[in-house]
């Protein structure tokens, strides 16, 4: 902070408030909408019960943004819904407008921009994702490039509606996995143990916090020239890369065996079946800028199969359940290895306890 | 500066001050690996950043776009943290120092300012501008809408500059979000502003909340983050089960109101066979039966999962004793794998600010529970997994329901009050 005199005291408000946010006929109806429907790809209508209607233009967005092109976006909201807008958990960007006649317009404009209209209903959404090489600490590579990449390919899928049902991605830069769960995601998987900078160990880490987040308890302290500091059990350790979050004198990304992992079936809904976790069916994937076509290759593959076979309304992780995973695999022409058998915590509860076998 | 030379940036003045360009006539160094994001038909960020930095010349976009293309060269990332706040809180700012910063001075400081958004992600174009005009007269001009907890991402600017971005965009109504070990900010769907499904008013339970806890947003003070997300019913589009240790889930307990009507003008458009196939022998416990040409729901067979509401949504509406029901422990990979939140309360009503109150009370039991019973860098989810949830339920003085489990216990060994 510079060495002025502060004249403002901080009002520790939280969120920032949302009524004076939202579009006058959205306050009017709050709480009190009918149904919704949608009348094509990237547009929704919704219906209050005292008769009005909300149409909403929803388009996909480079997520890392810029004021410059927030500013083009507010052009529009000042245009066509009287100056309001929203975005939705999946980086996309929402226009709400009660007049019908601006729907069309507003999607010509927001095409023209350069954002592409869609993302609603039986689609591939935008991608959730992380920060990468551009802005985080523990990244092993850059999620926003991974996304562009692939977004290039599913450009269309996002446009139409023609999934079997919706189809969420995400992409992590490490393997801590922020983009989280989905029903197809990309997330980095560490290869090889951390590699330990003993000049820099000492100075820079809490012994005992690197040791306490090891979940395999592979770390063990240790003297190296005549300095307390640690070691790694090579044979124990699972390349999670915690350490490194603690101890960044740990160093587990390596630019040649960070790879790429593909995982499978996540599904954080209650419809139909229970929420579920992924599973993972591809890896040893190379991390390879700037476009990363092995990534696409893969993602294309499970999203034809699945277009293909998956029934009305069944999320990726649905389908595989009906067909069971050696069809999933075949299909996808895919490999199943001895890696993808859990030897983890609870592995047991993923082996098949019963003599159901498909050939 | 010989490391600029082999970052394939052609030399230039690195002097991160005057901005001059490096003799091509042009303010960007060249970024051969980034251009190739230029391409293809979904939105660039590359291409966002580099007409950002041509516009404002800004030193920092350079140095950053510089960085970026080493580290797409190298394969290697190249930032690491350090502790900056404004006055009197201890969180809110992500530190970013260039761990390569003789090399690209310019990016030697990247800080993020995480900012709490209005629930719902709603906006209007004056405080969206505001906070552009704010952004671009103190940081870099980059925003990343939205992190994964929720918060608009002001990426990029330098220590001495946070304090007065920070008072001019508090003056605006803006305060910063979490980090580290407190509360973190929370997000929620859009819920009664447009869903017919949201059964609770989860954008202002969302507010009220993280008010409250706002003192532990700003002053990080727990074991571990702590992070609320708020659907308004289970389809669940902030994806709380996973992502977040608080998961506030809108339910409801009455019947599922039909309109008799509209399902068969549903059955009239769309045929017989849809309704089979996709309503009802998708209903995941069988409820729904064939009635009089219309349908019949058995409420006691339903576990509100939303599909048939999903599928007619002009039919079908959830019943109208609507309240939320809490789950807890979402959280994802590291360090014990991935953890779904598990129910543990099945039904609050969440009408009246009493209801609200209520709740907030309830959290605050729960967490005084965990203060005493987690470990450092442990979140809530895994507490309960080490200690117990008979345990926990106990703690925090919550009645066991047969809800909270998929089955009673299977193993023998227990020790029972008698």
């Amino acid at each position: 902070m510079s060495s002025q005199e502060r004249t403002w005291k901080t009002i520790e408000s939280g969120p920032h408030t949302y009524e004076e946010a939202l579009h006058p006929v959205v306050r009017k109806n709050y709480g009190k909408w009918k149904y919704h429907e949608i009348p094509k790809p990237g547009v929704l209508k919704h219906v209050a019960e005292s008769g009005d209607t909300i149409w909403t233009v929803r388009a996909g967005t480079q997520r890392q943004d810029t004021v410059d092109m927030l500013r083009s976006l507010c052009d529009v909201a000042d245009k066509y819904c009287d100056g309001f807008l929203r975005f939705t958990v999946r980086n996309n960007v929402e226009f709400l407008t009660p007049n019908a006649e601006n729907v069309e317009p507003m999607i010509a404009e927001l095409e023209s921009m350069g954002f592409p209209v869609g993302g609603t209903g039986m689609c591939v959404s935008s991608v959730s994702h992380t920060q990468g090489w551009l802005h985080c600490d523990i990244p092993a590579t850059d999620a926003s490039g991974v996304v562009k990449s692939m977004m290039d390919s599913l450009y269309n899928e996002f446009k139409d509606m023609q999934m079997p049902n919706k189809v969420r991605l995400s992409t992590s830069c490490c393997a801590i996995n922020c983009g989280g769960q989905a029903d197809i995601a990309v997330v980095v998987k560490h290869t090889r143990p951390p590699r330990i900078n003993h000049d820099h160990l000492v100075t820079t880490c809490e012994l005992p916090k690197a040791v306490a987040r090891c979940p395999v308890a592979a770390i063990r302290p240790t003297v190296v020239d005549g300095k307390k500091t640690l070691m790694v059990d090579e044979a124990k350790c699972i390349c999670c890369g915690a350490c490194f979050g603690a101890c960044p004198a740990m160093e587990i990304n390596h630019p040649e065996h960070s790879k790429f992992a593909i995982w499978v079936g996540g599904k954080n809904s209650n419809a139909r079946v229970k929420p579920s976790t992924m599973s993972l069916v591809a890896h040893n994937l190379p991390n390879n800028p700037p476009r990363w076509p092995e990534v696409t290759e893969v993602v294309g593959r499970i999203l034809k199969a699945y277009k293909a076979g998956g029934r009305p309304w069944e999320r990726v992780g649905e389908w595989i359940d009906r067909i069971g995973w050696k069809r999933f695999f075949e299909e996808t022409g895919l490999t199943f290895d001895e890696n993808m058998i859990d030897s983890y915590r609870h592995a047991r509860t993923t082996f098949n306890q019963s003599a159901h076998v498909r050939f | 500066m010989s490391g600029a030379n082999d970052s394939a940036m052609n030399g230039g003045c690195h002097c991160g001050g005057c901005g001059s360009s490096d003799g091509n006539g042009k303010f960007l160094h060249e970024t051969p690996m980034l251009d190739q994001l230029e391409s293809g038909p979904w939105p660039s960020f590359i291409t966002g950043f580099k007409e950002l930095a041509e516009r404002t010349k800004k030193p920092m976009l350079r140095g950053v776009l510089d960085q970026l293309e080493y580290s797409y060269k190298t394969r290697m990332g190249y930032w690491k943290g350090g502790l900056v706040t404004v006055d009197g809180y201890g969180a809110g700012i992500i530190t970013r120092y260039s761990m390569i910063k003789d090399k690209f001075p310019e990016a030697a400081e990247f800080h993020t300012m995480r900012i709490q958004p209005a629930p719902g992600l709603h906006y209007n174009t004056d405080m969206l501008r505001e906070l552009c005009d704010i952004w671009e007269k103190h940081g870099s001009g980059i925003i990343a809408l939205h992190g994964q907890t929720g918060d608009i991402m002001l990426q990029g600017i330098e220590q001495d500059k946070v304090q007065e971005c920070f008072d001019e965009l508090n003056q605006a109504g803006w305060d910063l979000g979490g980090a580290g070990a407190g509360m973190r900010t929370g997000v929620s769907c859009i819920g009664p502003g447009r869903c017919e499904n949201a059964c609770y008013d989860n954008l202002k339970l969302h507010l009220t909340a993280l008010k409250h806890f706002s003192g532990q947003v700003h002053r990080p003070e727990w074991n571990y983050k702590l992070k609320f997300k708020f659907s308004g019913c289970p389809n669940d589009c902030t994806n709380s089960i996973m992502r977040s240790d608080l998961a506030v889930v809108g339910t409801w307990k009455d019947a599922i109101q039909i309109d008799q009507d509209e399902v068969k003008a549903w059955i009239e458009e769309r045929g017989m066979d849809a309704l089979v196939n996709n309503v009802i022998s998708r209903c995941p416990t069988k409820a729904i039966t064939l009635k009089d040409g219309g349908i019949d729901i058995a409420t006691r067979d339903c576990v509100r999962c939303m599909h048939c509401i999903n599928a007619m949504p002009k039919a079908l509406s959830p019943g109208k004793e609507r309240g939320i029901s809490l789950l807890m422990g979402g959280k994802n990979t590291l360090k014990v794998g991935v953890n779904m939140g598990s129910l543990i309360i099945p039904f609050m009503k969440m009408e009246t600010d009493e209801d609200r109150e209520a709740f907030i009370e309830q959290i605050e039991e729960i967490i005084d529970w965990w203060d005493d019973a987690g470990l450092d860098h442990e979140r809530i989810g895994e507490t309960i997994e080490r200690v117990g949830l008979k345990q926990f339920l106990e703690g925090v003085g919550i009645e066991h329901d047969i809800n909270q489990v998929t089955r009673p216990r299977d193993n023998p060994y227990f020790k029972a009050k008698y």
